[in-house]
């Protein structure tokens, strides 16, 4: 009996365990790898990531998928960075522009990943093209559309630099200072995974996101609007993917129309290691953060002890499917 | 208002090529339980979905209290205050109790301008309604978790929370233990308490007797007539749902059968409330009809001999040879050959050509030198072997979803004749065919019986086994409850051993 709780007990909590030997194996090898700086680095890596894998974490739990996050996270970071160059910047984006405030190119950014959003949403919910093909014409379109962006003269596919020091400091920036100081871009990581979990845990729309994945019969015959269920969460999925590229241009003080690629599969890897379901109807705030977090550790972590860089993306690979494996034995139907 | 709660008029419902509802009349009074019976096919099923606006009937009329309503949709159902609880129950497996409860209807409170979930009222609503039915559930367990009886009171506690003035019940206590049932029994009275209607369906006869107030009968889509339940006794229930003439034929069978070409000794599934203990043999050219009600694991049976399904005790012996059947590859390498019950679901491959459909089974008797596949042959031997079985199709490369049931289901015979079977094992071969292709289906297996090919046939139409089987073994709740010789048997018989085991 005890053997089988201890069983049970692994099996439901494997990606934490993993998660904590990974942090063992690193120290031990490295004991300096247990540090304030370490882990500020690892939060400060995460944080981006977090909200992306947040926002695919909606689409995968009603069954879906998202494939065009990492290109919406390129689109924004490039819309906010051409906006919110210096005056006297040698090649600015738009060369008369003058002084915005900074909140207007932020929330446009996130609008027009929103806009995004609700049309992967419409697509999905109005035409029932599956998530998978939906959101790859929608990455293949908005990629188009960023580059067209990007080629604009008087830029001309420059890379964009030259960012005001208020909206890199966002980036770079931080509460405190030296060592015990915390990133605005982690602080702000932190309040979005709250406000997700109070929308996944306390409303009506994410029971009703658990409902759609978990049985879409079930929920329509409880008499929920799945459409417009769908289009909600593909939207608010959208604008997390906004609000990261906003913050990874801030981060990095520039964008290209390069941005994001592939984020969008680094973003579904957190979530699957993280327990999240790809059939639809599991996962939880939780779960996304410590996948996130076994990530940024492998990468950090794997760097500070000097592993070759190919053979942690072999390790990556591994970690993808045992994560997955494993989980997948708690739903394995018998007969 | 009126004397019935629920009134159904003459209603009518026509598929392609078949009558399912014929005129059917049922009329439900409040606050008694009204027991709906007929054998397997008779249109029961029917008539709920109609009642849900699945199906919308071809005629007929439904009133509520009197009045005229019209049903299009469950949502539609639902809002009436009529409520179903499934055979199969649908449920969100991942989540609890009481968010499956209030689905698509939480209690919300205000948080500033938010309007969040109100999880305490919730708990204490649905806390409520457990203790007002004295049901034993907890609101926050994973209903996933849970037996199947209790997935069935949660969804009985959710029809009284929608205020369900009718509730229908399938079948529901196929998967209950004696206690459980006992304890379905009380929230059902408590049910007729409140003036609730419950329409019952189901097979057993004495638990008909025990709970039911009246009970209509149908037979072939038509209805019988309601009586009072304490009108009626097991013989009188049988004679009312069977008594019919034969209409269909059945063509004569010339089979002789022969040795003992398959022997299954105390076969047992792993799971305990399928098949158990199940010993039988099949003689070459034999054809052996499997008898019984829908959930009596007669398709969980077959399919375990054919490798799909675990075993965890007892043997089978093909030509007094030991053999051990872990997959379907090992089934077909000892020729054996099984047409399933899904002919849609596991049976054909809808966007693939007759041709292809026919030899999918046998594609490594084609492959030529570099691993291609002979062409010429391929078509050849699905040419002929359509033709053996005159399969009504334009061409071999025709889609297979393009063809008749009837004509699909020829197709698979001629798929599996290509591997050359000696034992065909036939679930339900003519579920959804219309009645001149079961004359020709009946050909087929009758022929193949004759060809010394050893048959064993699952049907739930009574009927068909009596008219095609040698010996008919009936199964009852994974048991086997008899076998009887297929030429005096009668349906009387087979319907007593069919419910042989049932409380």
């Amino acid at each position: 009996m005890d053997l089988k709780r201890l069983k049970s007990f692994l099996s439901q909590n494997a990606i934490y365990l993993v998660l904590f030997v990974l942090i063992a194996a690193i120290a031990i090898t490295d004991s300096r790898f247990f540090s304030i700086v370490c882990l500020r680095d690892i939060l400060l890596q995460s944080a981006t990531r977090v909200i992306i894998a947040l926002g695919a974490a909606f689409v995968l739990i009603t069954a879906g998928t998202d494939l065009s996050s990492g290109r919406m996270v390129g689109f924004a970071a490039v819309i906010s960075a051409s906006m919110l160059q210096i005056p006297d910047y040698a090649c600015r984006f738009f060369p008369n522009l003058p002084q915005i405030p900074l909140w207007i190119p932020i929330l446009l950014s996130i609008l027009v990943g929103l806009l995004f959003g609700l049309i992967n949403g419409c697509i999905v919910a109005r035409f029932s093209v599956p998530p998978f093909i939906a959101t790859l014409g929608t990455m293949v379109i908005i990629y188009g559309i960023n580059s067209i962006y990007f080629s604009l003269p008087p830029n001309n596919s420059q890379p964009i630099g030259g960012l005001r020091p208020d909206f890199t400091n966002l980036g770079s920036g931080a509460i405190g200072t030296g060592e015990y100081s915390l990133p605005y871009i982690v602080l702000i990581a932190i309040a979005v995974a709250a406000i997700v979990w109070v929308v996944f845990n306390k409303t009506q729309l994410g029971k009703n996101m658990y409902a759609i994945g978990g049985n879409v019969n079930a929920a329509k015959v409880s008499g929920i609007n799945v459409s417009r269920n769908l289009l909600y969460i593909y939207a608010i999925a959208g604008a997390l993917y906004g609000l990261a590229g906003v913050l990874e241009a801030a981060r990095t003080g520039g964008a290209t129309n390069n941005y994001g690629n592939m984020y969008e599969l680094d973003a579904i890897a957190a979530c699957v290691v993280g327990g999240v379901s790809t059939a639809g109807g599991i996962g939880t705030v939780a779960g996304v953060l410590a996948g996130v977090l076994i990530f940024s550790v492998i990468n950090y972590g794997l760097t500070f002890i000097g592993v070759n860089p190919y053979w942690q993306l072999i390790i990556k690979g591994l970690i993808i499917i045992i994560a997955v494996a494993f989980d997948i034995r708690k739903y394995l139907a018998k007969r | 208002m009126s004397e019935f709660l629920l009134e159904m008029r003459q209603i009518t419902k026509e598929f392609p090529g078949v009558k399912a509802l014929d005129q059917v009349d049922l009329k439900v009074r409040p606050g008694t339980v009204h027991a709906l019976m007929g054998e397997n096919g008779a249109g029961k099923s029917t008539l709920m979905k109609c009642l849900f606006g699945i199906y919308k009937p071809d005629e007929g009329e439904i009133y509520l209290n009197g009045q005229k309503v019209v049903i299009n949709n469950s949502k539609d159902a639902l809002q009436y205050g009529i409520s179903m609880i499934h055979q199969e129950l649908h449920p969100v497996p991942h989540r609890n109790v009481m968010e499956n409860m209030w689905l698509g209807r939480f209690p919300l409170k205000k948080f500033g301008p938010f309007s969040l979930i109100d999880d305490q009222k919730m708990y204490q609503d649905t806390q409520q309604l457990f203790q007002s039915l004295q049901m034993d559930l907890e609101p926050k367990t994973i209903v996933g978790s849970m037996s199947v009886s209790k997935v069935q009171a949660m969804e009985i506690a959710k029809a009284v929370s929608y205020n369900a003035k009718v509730i229908v019940m399938d079948e529901p206590t196929s998967s209950l233990t004696e206690n459980e049932v006992e304890h379905l029994f009380q929230i059902i009275n408590e049910m007729k308490r409140r003036g609730v209607a419950v329409i019952y369906i189901s097979h057993k006869m004495e638990e008909i007797l025990q709970i039911s107030d009246e009970v209509t009968i149908m037979r072939d889509g038509k209805y019988i007539g309601t009586w009072a339940a304490s009108e009626l006794t097991t013989d009188l229930i049988i004679a009312r749902m069977v008594g019919r003439d034969l209409t269909n034929r059945y063509p004569e069978r010339t089979n002789q059968p022969g040795k003992t070409v398959l022997r299954v000794e105390h076969l047992s599934s792993s799971f305990e409330k399928s098949f158990q203990d199940v010993s039988f043999e099949l003689r070459q050219g034999e054809i052996l009809g499997v008898g019984g009600l829908v959930g009596a694991q007669r398709t969980e049976l077959i399919e375990a001999l054919f490798g799909l399904r675990s075993i965890a005790s007892g043997n089978i012996y093909l030509n007094d040879q030991l053999v051990k059947i872990k997959s379907p590859v090992t089934a077909i390498k000892h020729k054996l050959a099984l047409l399933t019950e899904e002919r849609r679901v596991t049976g054909v491959f809808p966007m693939l050509s007759v041709m292809e459909n026919t030899v999918i089974a046998n594609l490594y008797r084609y492959i030529k030198p570099y691993k291609l596949l002979d062409e010429k042959k391929r078509k050849e031997d699905a040419a002929s072997s359509i033709a053996r079985l005159r399969v009504k199709t334009p061409s071999i490369n025709t889609l297979i979803k393009d063809l008749s049931g009837g004509n699909q289901q020829k197709v698979l015979f001629a798929r599996w004749l290509l591997t050359e079977p000696e034992i065909l094992l036939l679930d339900e071969p003519t579920r959804g065919i219309d009645v001149g292709a079961k004359f020709e289906i009946y050909s087929i297996i009758a022929e193949l019986a004759k060809q010394g090919k050893s048959i064993i046939m699952i049907s739930s139409e009574m009927p068909e086994l009596l008219g095609m089987s040698d010996r008919i073994m009936v199964m009852c709740e994974g048991r086997l409850s008899g076998v009887v010789d297929g030429r005096v048997a009668t349906q009387e018989e087979i319907i007593r051993l069919a419910t042989r085991f049932m409380s």
